[in-house]
């Protein structure tokens, strides 16, 4: 935690604090930047605590803006673009994890939640159903409510 | 009420108690390096200053060395210094990556505070370091003789990573080779 | 000695809270008078040392007592008098001070209006919150000091965080903690109710109102953060699935479930040990985002300074609060008397599908926030927005869809096709404005078209419950309009607010537009059908920054307008901050924030057109200004365990 600081620090002393995305990184071609707009918005910056590279000001999210429009202009595909910083960075560059073995949970979770919620929800109210509906009075029951009729207070 | 339905919330609790206490000693800031056991990227950069010989990947072979990323501009490299002046001493190879910033500051930082390296390559453009997976300087590698990256050491070494992490991997590594 | 007296007012305040937390539990169990008694007085004695503590720290901080860590870390004589105050809670330990406080102000109100409650039941409750509030005053005291000395001390403090300096600072932390330490209220009757082993309609009738209290605080809280870092961070986010702003939204979400179940438990006696779980989980969410937030497992923008020790010596809180709590209820719940019974199709079965949707959403938000704690290497996982994107919003859909449903039930046995008919208009209508919107718009932006409808569709449908009442046409609707009790008038307010906030949702993701240029003054640029032109660039000096202030003139076809927007430098800290200029407008925003200056004069500018980005907000405060109207009506009831149950006939009503 203190390094994180410490390098936040040391960026700050090496540039004067820059802007999320300048108006000299942008491309010409708007569709394009529009493209490489929308990918950053989907990439984790690395030095940061939790932004994505489109709105740090930190100089290696500017880096990584650069490279990815360099990486657009060359052709890439969106996925190729992510994949040249995935190959340097890992997976936690990507904010929207790739659905893989370890987060089978985090993508199916939420589902399985109401899945299996949905299936208790069922069974009780089933059951409460059942008990809600009104049934026939037991033959003892009978008995007593004539009883409690008949008698006054 | 179901007795055992009753008990669900009670064991998910406990295993959720269970992953945050392992979770409680972990930097979660830190990023683990993709390189790890692979062959170090590819890259020539030029020397500091001229006339003093650049780096590149090619040149760290045949035996372990330490692969340290710095900068002027970096107030930690400062405080790790002295460390890697003491190392170099010892006769550790270190070789140092300048990362974003002009040669000549490089150049000039290693005059003030000496130069523990083998050999510094200037990466003004923080391609490179970039292609190593950078976060920030200073970022310290284990290469091994045939080139592979083995650890990464992330902030400064202090006699406390040197003694405990890097020393007895280095030795390891200079046993395999 | 102010700090001194603060220290001594803690320790007396987390010794009082022990001494509290046995007169009642024991009291109760004892049924002796004399302890109970002591309890409740022991709750007010409590609030008066917190309370005590808080004014020290309060005055060290007002003062510049930089003798006090705390005040020579988070504070500086240039700050204004505002922000060295609010900055009272801008650290961890100043805010965990605050946290205590609020615990003890919902205690000591139970002791002074709970005064109709069951003599147990009040001291049960009263013996679990000094049980939470001791556990926190201990945290506080041997882990998060607020008072610790620093020698020598240093002339001036270290600067407040100047993102923090800001009115937002002031308002969001405490409403939010109403909001948070509020459910310790249902949680102290949930496991008051668990101890005696049984729920009577006094008990239902109590946690309603703290239910709801804690609910619209949480929710004027969130929002108030929301607004705040939408116009502080500079750049018109208002939500950004942060961590920190996750675990917020956790308790609100089950809060919201445990609102609507509480309901049914109060009204009709059903869902007994779903509320008292509901109302476990919900502070105890609290609590884990309490956890979250200081112990560094998960890395957020807004972290505090984090502490592993810390976070041991919380889980170790969590571990007793919501362990034993869990405990008990697998013990106790099996043996208590169920619930009242209901068909699938009614009330009740409407607020059991909103219970199990709100529930997956939690879990949704929780899997997300805590997945790279869960598994191993988990740190090259990072969840972010497009994550939520893909799961909470698929599952909000539904929920938001039945909605307008639910009220239109009936208790205990509804039926389908009279519901739907008495909701055609609405259906029709949303169904007819989404075609006619996305034929305008076009099809690519069909689903956000799709939120628009939606959000109208809960609108329409939040006046079809006050219409289907006031039956326009038949003689009396005045009579009917005028009679109609307040908490359908608050149902009808928040359901709506939901709409609205939907609505704001969805046309921010469709329409939203930004440009990013080097202007120069005198220059003009178009944003999304205004005309934005930058006159010209002042310095300026601010009480402790200074600053680039810009000067831009926006026309639009609703007339001109002047926005201000300045890149201000807080010398102390050395740290930059932009202030951004917002022209806010029913139907959108303009939002302009300057960057650096270059040395030919110009300057980097940043704008956008936010549409109907304030309707996001506006939602909040009507769907808290229904809650608030919904416990104006229940206050008068609060407590009157010996009125009679509702008349026969009523349970058309809520």
């Amino acid at each position: 935690m203190k390094r994180v600081s410490l390098i936040l620090l040391a960026f700050m002393a090496f540039a004067a604090p820059a802007f999320a995305v300048l108006p000299s990184e942008q491309l010409s071609d708007p569709k394009l930047e529009a493209r490489a707009r929308h990918i950053s918005q989907e990439l984790r910056c690395v030095v940061c605590q939790n932004q994505t590279i489109d709105d740090s000001d930190a100089p290696l999210a500017h880096d990584l803006r650069m490279i990815l429009r360099e990486r657009l202009l060359a052709g890439d595909t969106d996925e190729q673009a992510k994949a040249y910083l995935v190959k340097r960075y890992g997976t936690y560059v990507l904010l929207k994890p790739p659905f893989q073995a370890n987060t089978l949970l985090l993508w199916l979770g939420p589902f399985l939640v109401l899945i299996a919620g949905g299936a208790l929800v069922g069974l009780y109210l089933m059951g409460r159903g059942r008990l809600a509906a009104p049934s026939e009075l037991s033959a003892d029951e009978r008995a007593r409510l004539n009883t409690l009729l008949e008698t006054p207070e | 009420m179901n007795r055992a339905l009753a008990l669900i919330p009670v064991g998910l609790f406990a295993a959720l108690l269970v992953s945050f206490y392992f979770a409680l000693g972990r930097d979660p800031t830190h990023i683990p390096s993709v390189l790890i056991d692979k062959p170090l990227p590819g890259f020539s950069l030029p020397g500091v200053a001229a006339g003093t010989p650049g780096l590149s990947s090619h040149d760290l072979r045949g035996q372990p060395i330490l692969l340290n990323v710095f900068g002027s501009w970096c107030i930690s490299c400062v405080q790790e210094h002295p460390m890697l002046m003491e190392l170099a001493r010892e006769g550790v190879v270190i070789d140092g990556i300048d990362w974003r910033d002009q040669a000549i500051d490089g150049a000039k930082w290693l005059d003030q505070n000496g130069n523990p390296y083998a050999r510094v390559g200037n990466d003004k453009t923080g391609r490179t370091g970039i292609d190593l997976g950078v976060t920030g300087a200073p970022e310290t590698f284990v290469v091994d003789a045939r080139g592979r990256v083995r650890y990464k050491q992330i902030g400064p070494i202090d006699s406390d990573t040197w003694n405990n992490t890097l020393l007895p991997l280095l030795k390891k590594l200079r046993s395999e080779s | 000695m102010t700090a001194e007296i603060g220290q001594y007012s803690l320790i007396l305040a987390f010794l009082v809270a022990l001494v509290e937390t046995a007169a009642c539990l024991v009291g109760a169990g004892l049924r002796d008078r004399a302890l109970m008694a002591l309890g409740r007085t022991a709750s007010f004695l409590q609030l008066a040392f917190v309370g005590g503590a808080f004014i020290a720290l309060a005055a060290s901080f007002v003062n510049n007592d930089f003798s006090v860590t705390l005040v020579a870390e988070h504070s500086n004589t240039t700050q204004p008098l505002v922000y060295r105050f609010a900055g009272t809670w801008g650290s961890h330990e100043g805010s965990m001070l605050l946290w205590v406080l609020i615990l003890s102000l919902y205690s000591a109100a139970l002791a002074l209006f709970g005064t109709r409650l069951r003599e147990t039941l009040q001291a049960r409750v009263l013996g679990v919150q000094s049980f939470v509030a001791s556990a926190f005053l201990g945290f506080s005291l041997f882990t998060s000091n607020p008072f610790a000395r620093i020698s020598p001390a240093p002339i001036d403090g270290a600067e407040l965080n100047p993102l923090l300096q800001d009115p937002g600072l002031v308002f969001h932390p405490p409403i939010l903690y109403l909001g948070y330490v509020g459910f310790s209220m249902a949680f102290a009757f949930a496991i008051a109710a668990l101890i005696e082993g049984r729920v009577d309609a006094a008990w239902a009738r109590w946690i309603r109102p703290w239910v709801l209290g804690s609910w619209i605080f949480l929710t004027i809280g969130i929002a108030a953060g929301s607004w705040w870092s939408y116009y502080t961070l500079g750049w018109g986010g208002w939500w950004f699935w942060d961590p920190v702003e996750n675990v917020s939204l956790m308790p609100w979400l089950i809060g919201t479930a445990l609102l609507h179940s509480s309901l049914a438990l109060e009204r009709r006696g059903a869902l007994v040990s779903w509320t008292i779980l509901l109302a476990i989980l919900t502070f105890s969410l609290s609590l884990i985002g309490t956890f979250l937030v200081r112990s560094g497992v998960i890395s957020s923008v807004h972290a505090f300074a984090v502490d592993p020790e810390r976070g041991i010596y919380i889980l170790g809180i969590i571990a007793a609060l919501t362990g034993s709590a869990l405990v008990l209820y697998a013990w106790r719940v099996p043996a208590m008397r169920s619930g009242a019974m209901f068909q699938a199709i009614s009330r009740e079965g409407a607020i059991t599908l909103n219970n199990l949707f709100l529930i997956t959403l939690t879990a949704t938000v929780f899997v997300g926030t805590f997945y790279s704690v869960f598994i191993k290497d988990g740190q090259g996982i990072s969840v972010g927005p497009p994550y939520y994107n893909l799961t909470f919003i698929p599952l909000a859909v539904p929920l938001l869809l039945l909605v307008s449903f639910g009220p239109m039930m009936n208790w205990k046995r509804g039926d389908a096709g009279e519901v739907v008919r008495r909701l055609r208009w609405p259906i029709l209508g949303a169904l007819f404005l989404f075609g006619i919107f996305t034929a305008i718009f076009g099809i690519a932006r069909a689903g956000a078209m799709a939120g628009v409808a939606l959000g109208l569709f809960l609108i329409f449908g939040a006046f079809a419950v006050l219409a289907s009442r006031w039956r326009f046409g038949v003689q009396g609707v005045a009579h009917r309009i005028w009679s109609t009790p307040l908490p359908i008038w608050g149902l009808a307010l928040a359901h709506a607010g939901l709409g609205i906030t939907t609505i704001g949702i969805s046309a921010m993701s469709a329409f939203q537009t930004n440009v990013v240029v080097q202007m120069t003054p005198g220059q003009a640029v178009d944003l999304a059908g205004s005309r934005v032109t930058l006159d010209s660039i002042a310095h300026v000096q601010g009480p402790n920054y200074e600053a680039d202030r810009a000067f831009f003139n926006v026309e639009s076809s609703f007339g001109t307008r002047e926005l201000v927007s300045e890149k201000r430098f807080f010398p102390v800290s050395q740290t930059p901050m932009t202030k951004a200029g917002i022209g806010m407008g029913i139907f959108g925003n303009t939002y302009i924030s300057v960057g650096d200056r270059a040395n030919d004069g110009s300057i980097v500018v940043r704008m956008w057109d936010h549409p109907f980005v304030d309707w996001i907000w506006a939602g909040a405060v009507f769907m808290a200004l229904g809650g608030m109207i919904s416990l104006s009506d229940r206050r008068v009831r609060v407590g009157a365990a010996q009125k009679a149950e509702l008349p026969a006939g009523a349970t058309q009503t809520i």
